[in-house]
């Protein structure tokens, strides 16, 4: 368990900003779930509750999700799923269970970058922009590239646009951390491709989604389901060596691109 | 009957649904002091200096000991009847570190945060040795894992220390090489089982105090409150008058808690500073500081004639009993005395067994205790067998099953009375649909379904040896108490004796008031293992109810001036043609001048051990692509003698294959190259969720136990061994694929499928 | 710090450090009900309601509380009790020790989720762990008490499928 010497809640953004850059062991909390599992010394939390950030907002061409907003609003979300398919709410669904999702907020999950992370995975496919109190608006690939500064997370943008996703995980336990994932998306610009879990960290594959045309036959989702293995990575962990995960991702990638084509 | 066979809700169900505080924490006094070890972080090594001093200074600290500072006695954690099998090795603190968590120190402050700083500032200088990691050439290994000179075996259980055997020994009836010669098809093949933890819901946990006489009381979620005294009065070198337990509601045990884990420390602490103390596990310390299910790699031979007739079975088991001895001589004989009788028709079987120490977390006991494992390995190769004679793996085994009214030399010799396990295979066909589904069917291009089933055996408390004495008596309003000493972890037993005891008295449940187990009160019962509670504590309530009747109707044809042998007793009163007293009234007078409250005791123990049977069929579907194996529908037909609780009987059946399936496909302790679990958290051993399972159906084939309390045998344990080889045979017909080592991952399929 | 919360309908003002989680908080105000079963926010035996919401409180700060209801199953006795009734017609009540998690997340479940199908029930309980009773009871004892429930099962016996 961690330990914490003062919590804040703080009235503004300012405050919270001010706070995190006035000490290296200020903090700002989201759900807690991971931290509570390490032993650090702390000496603010900063909570950002009292700030209305766990919204989910139509603004008119995208839709915004507040930091705060938690894992099962997301899954339970019309607006989501009316707007993005059923990406999001298949990444979070299985994980842990309610009471973890009603705690594992989007800016702890997302500021993080968690190599395992199910919803990291699938956002990466709607084009989503990350938006920093101090770095402003960038997309989440380049952001999950850069290092982590200390900053705040205040929401995620992603553009309303006709589209069809699917989301694909494979877990050794209906409720375990996935081996691997991946989420694919098709619009008018074209497919997007990401993996997730890899072990490492989530990411785009551009290059396979290139190969894709709107509606694939065979040979065509057999040619980049051999792409996939070759532009991304795949290694081994506790959970699966990395002949097993190469061998995975081609049949993820089938039954994403089957579930968007049917 | 009115009690027996029927679904009574357990006396503690509503209290337990509302969250009532009746568990250990919920009892600890406030003030206690907050009690943590410090443990190793080397898998073998010695300590060559520690020094608590700094952490004495801390605020809140009140001891801290080391090994200098607990007796040099050393004594066995297993919860065993004297003489105990298992050896002595373990001290409260040893100068030896020998597994990574052993503990090193003990810590005891005001509070968490307190104890934990302390912890921090221990310093201890080791001198790290070489680890013995693998079982596989522990004996003989350089490294000698206990070199103490105060080691100690009861009895020969074929230990040589010196080479790291914990026991070693074999069995033989009949001339298995003659057997092996003539045979026309044989079978040799080697399976590995894992260690598996037991994960019950209810972390370890002790508090101990002082009572107002300076002797120690302790309060623990233990099976075993009488061998606890037992221990810890060995432990602390104290008399074991001076020593008290008492065991509250707990959260489960699966034998977990048949060993002592949580209880020394904080007793140790009490004494020292005399203050109350208490110590709860957090879930990591239960992974990695407790017992598991021993590890066994079992080599089975068989040889069979051309139509099938078995004519003789080597079991050859290596188990791993980790840093210490618990359980070790014990759990290895299970893994041939409790698989080789199902096919008493071999004429000859052969087993032999070798335990070895190795630096990992010390091995115990888990539901099942070895059978778990032999089991795995028998029916695996069983079907391999029938594989080879082109035979239904069924058929197989009903040619060569053991019947009632057969001795049983692969047994102990005992003669077999009750046995239905024809009539479950038979029964357990038709629920999974075995005829028409068997062994599979594709489903799709990616996806296959198939059968697999196994049979299994186990025993109801141990011969000679478990001892279970009850005590009830009549209250002065006519309700009666009944004590026990056997340790409900959940199970229910409480309320099944309770059901016995109001079937022999003909009275209302209402009227049976089960005591809490409390060394000082409680009659003497060995405690919650070996399928025991049922058949032993439970004959021993129906002997002393019918003994306790008699002296109500002497002491009734005393009151009324008649021979007791005229009289009858229908529960509400004792009466004859003309003249009658109610219970109420005898026992009111009873409680008066020169009444006698009344009370009858009674003891069981038997040279017998009748077993329980059950016969398991999975069908799984496979999904081709990914080597994920889902488990659709588990159906279990279990032969337990008369269910005492039907309701009660079908949740342990159901608990037990849920907790098999998860032996069979998940769960895995893992170690790294240093001796270091990696996965001690419900985030990496995963144990089932629901969502990991289909359906389970459970049916009974009740036979009739004449040694048993209406015709009862046991259940407890038998329910977990039939899931891993059943689903290994169903993986097998889905694809062709026979898969040795437990957990079979999809992993393990996928590669298995690409390497043909 | 001072937290002013609600636990149960009652008013509570306690001075507590800034770390204490809420599984803590709320063992130490007497709630024994609320377990910790894990260290890794697994289990769900901890599992209580944060404003009517299932939340486990090993991994809430209970300064996060401030202003909040707080809910434990001794503050729904009644109907815990009378859903318990179900668990304990099917014997699926064994150590007890995951039950006030499991009870506080169906009768959560209840209210989030209209006429449940296994498939939907099993997900919403999925992060609440039990090692002795294989779940399949405690299914059944909860498809008995939603059938109870509805107009055509009201009245409906409590029987062993």
């Amino acid at each position: 368990m961690f330990d914490l010497k003062e919590f804040c809640k703080v009235q503004s953004l300012g405050q919270a900003d001010n706070l995190l850059h006035q000490d290296k062991k200020n903090v700002i909390l989201g759900g807690l779930l991971w931290m509570r599992m390490g032993n650090r010394q702390y000496h603010t939390g900063i909570d950002l509750s009292g700030l209305g950030l766990d919204r989910i907002e139509d603004k008119g061409d995208r839709i915004d999700i507040g930091a705060m907003a938690c894992l099962r609003q997301l899954e339970t979300s019309s607006l989501l799923k009316n707007n993005f398919g059923p990406v999001i709410r298949d990444a979070v669904s299985p994980i842990v269970g309610v009471q973890f999702r009603n705690l594992a907020t989007v800016g702890g999950t997302v500021f993080s970058r968690f190599s395992f992370s199910d919803l990291i995975t699938a956002l990466l496919v709607l084009d989503t922009q990350v938006r920093l109190h101090r770095g402003g608006r960038v997309p989440l690939a380049d952001f999950l590239e850069s290092s982590p500064g200390r900053d705040i997370l205040v929401s995620l943008s992603i553009p309303k646009q006709e589209i069809k996703t699917s989301y694909q995980s494979f877990r050794k336990t209906a409720t375990d951390f996935p081996v691997l994932a991946a989420a694919l998306s098709r619009d008018d610009s074209g497919w997007k491709i990401a993996m997730g879990a890899r072990p490492s960290r989530a990411k785009p594959a551009p290059e396979t989604a290139k190969l894709l045309p709107v509606n694939p036959n065979a040979d065509q989702i057999d040619a980049a389901c051999a792409a996939i293995v070759r532009e991304l990575g795949f290694g081994s962990d506790q959970r699966g060596g990395k002949t097993y995960r190469e061998h995975l991702a081609k049949i993820l990638v089938k039954r994403g691109i089957q579930d968007i084509c049917s | 009957m009115k009690y027996v066979n029927k679904g009574i809700p357990k006396q503690d169900a509503m209290a337990l649904v509302t969250g009532k505080p009746v568990y250990t924490d919920d009892l600890a006094p406030e003030n206690c002091l907050i009690v943590k070890v410090l443990r190793s972080p080397h898998a073998f090594a010695k300590i060559t200096d520690i020094q608590p001093s700094e952490a004495l200074e801390l605020p809140g600290v009140a001891c801290i000991l080391t090994h200098k500072d607990v007796p040099d006695k050393r004594f066995t954690m297993a919860g065993q009847s004297y003489p105990e099998p298992s050896p002595y090795d373990r001290r409260i603190l040893d100068q030896w570190v020998r597994y990574v968590g052993d503990p090193v120190a003990i810590v005891a402050a005001g509070t968490e945060k307190q104890a934990d700083q302390a912890m921090k500032t221990i310093k201890v200088d080791y001198e790290i040795l070489e680890p013995v990691l693998d079982p596989d050439t522990a004996e003989g290994h350089p490294s000698v894992i206990h070199p103490e000179d105060n080691y100690h075996v009861n009895f020969d259980i074929g230990n040589k220390i010196k080479k790291n055997v914990c026991s070693s020994g074999k069995f033989s009836h009949g001339d298995v090489d003659a057997a092996f010669n003539e045979a026309e098809v044989m079978v040799d093949e080697v399976y590995r089982t894992c260690a598996n933890s037991q994960a019950m819901m209810e972390t370890f946990r002790t508090f101990s105090y002082l009572d107002h006489t300076g002797r120690l009381t302790l309060v623990a979620s233990t099976q075993v409150p009488f061998h606890v005294r037992a221990i810890a009065a060995r432990a602390l070198d104290i008399p074991r008058q001076k020593i008290r337990v008492i065991k509250p509601r707990i959260g489960g045990g699966f034998g977990a808690k048949q060993t002592l884990v949580a209880e020394l420390f904080p007793a140790i602490v009490t004494l020292k500073t005399g203050k109350p103390a208490k110590m709860i596990f957090t879930r990591r310390e239960c992974f990695i500081g407790s017992t598991s299910r021993h590890a066994m790699k079992i080599r089975v031979r068989l040889g069979a004639d051309k139509e099938g007739n078995i004519l003789g079975i080597h079991m050859d088991t290596t188990s791993n009993t980790g840093a210490y001895g618990e359980h070790g001589p014990t759990t290895v004989g299970l893994s041939g005395h409790k698989t080789m009788p199902l096919y008493n028709k071999a004429r000859a079987i052969k087993f032999t067994y070798n335990v070895v120490y190795t630096n990992t977390m010390s091995a115990g006991a888990f539901r099942g205790y070895g059978a778990t494992q032999g089991t795995f390995a028998m029916e695996s190769a069983m079907d391999e067998l029938a594989r080879k004679l082109s035979m239904d793996p069924l058929e197989l085994r009903l040619k060569n099953l053991v019947k009632e009214g057969e001795i049983m030399p692969g047994y102990y010799g005992e003669k077999l009375n009750a046995c239905t396990l024809d009539q479950c295979i038979a029964h357990g066909k038709e629920l999974i649909g075995w005829d028409e589904k068997y062994p599979c069917q594709k489903i799709s291009e990616t996806r296959v379904r198939a059968l697999g089933a196994a049979i299994t055996m186990q025993g109801s408390g141990i011969p000679n040896i478990d001892t279970a004495s009850v005590e009830i008596r009549l209250q002065d309003d006519g309700f009666y108490t009944l004590m026990i000493g056997a340790a409900d972890m959940g199970t229910g037993c409480d309320t099944i004796l309770s059901q016995m005891a109001a079937e022999v008295l003909t009275c209302d449940l209402s009227r049976i008031i089960v005591s809490q187990v409390d060394t000082d009160h409680s009659p003497y019962d060995t405690g919650s293992y070996a399928s025991a509670t049922t058949f032993l504590t439970g004959m021993s309530v129906v002997k002393a109810c019918r003994d306790l009747i008699g002296k109500m109707t002497k002491a009734a044809a005393q009151k009324l001036s008649m021979d007791p042998g005229d009289l009858k007793f229908d529960g509400q009163a004792i009466f004859a043609d003309s003249r009658a007293i109610t219970l109420k009234d005898l026992a009111r007078q009873l409680a008066v001048g020169q009444g006698s409250c009344l009370s009858a005791t009674a003891t069981t123990s038997q040279p017998v051990s009748p077993p329980p049977f059950m016969a398991g069929f999975a069908e799984i579907e496979l999904d081709l692509e990914t080597g994920k194996v889902f488990v659709l529908d588990y159906v279990g037909v279990v032969d337990c003698g008369t269910p005492i609780n039907p309701n009660l009987a079908r949740i342990q059946t159901e608990g037990g294959i849920v907790q098999g399936i998860g032996m069979a496909l998940f769960e895995k302790i893992t170690y790294n190259s240093t001796g270091k679990m990696m996965n001690s958290s419900f985030m990496q051993y995963k144990i089932p969720s629901r969502l990991d399972i289909g359906d389970i159906r459970v049916a009974f084939k009740s036979s009739y136990e004449p040694t048993g309390p209406f015709g009862a045998k046991s259940i407890g344990e038998v329910v977990i061994n039939t899931p891993a080889p059943a689903i290994a045979n169903a993986i097998e017909n889905a694809c062709s694929l026979r898969l040795r080592t437990l957990p079979i991952t999809p992993e393990d399929i996928l590669t298995g499928i690409h390497e043909k | 710090m001072q937290l002013k919360c609600t636990i149960n309908g009652t008013h509570y003002e306690e001075n507590i450090a800034p770390d204490t989680m809420l599984l803590d908080f709320l063992r130490t105000k007497g709630f024994f009900s609320v377990k910790q079963g894990c260290d890794t926010a697994n289990c769900g035996l901890c599992t209580v309601w944060l404003d009517g919401r299932p939340v486990l409180s090993c991994s809430v700060l209970a300064a996060r509380s401030q202003g909040a209801a707080l809910t434990t199953i001794e503050g729904v006795e009644k109907k815990a009790a009378a859903f318990g009734e179900f668990m304990a017609a099917q014997g699926a009540d064994q150590c007890g020790f995951c039950s006030p998690g499991l009870v506080m997340n169906i009768l959560a479940m209840e209210k989030e989720l209209k006429n449940p199908t296994p498939d939907q029930i099993r997900h919403y309980l999925a992060g609440n762990l039990c090692r002795c009773s294989g779940y399949a009871g405690q299914m059944r004892a909860i498809e008995a008490y939603l059938k109870s429930k509805t107009p055509a099962g009201k009245g409906g016996k409590n029987e062993i499928r």
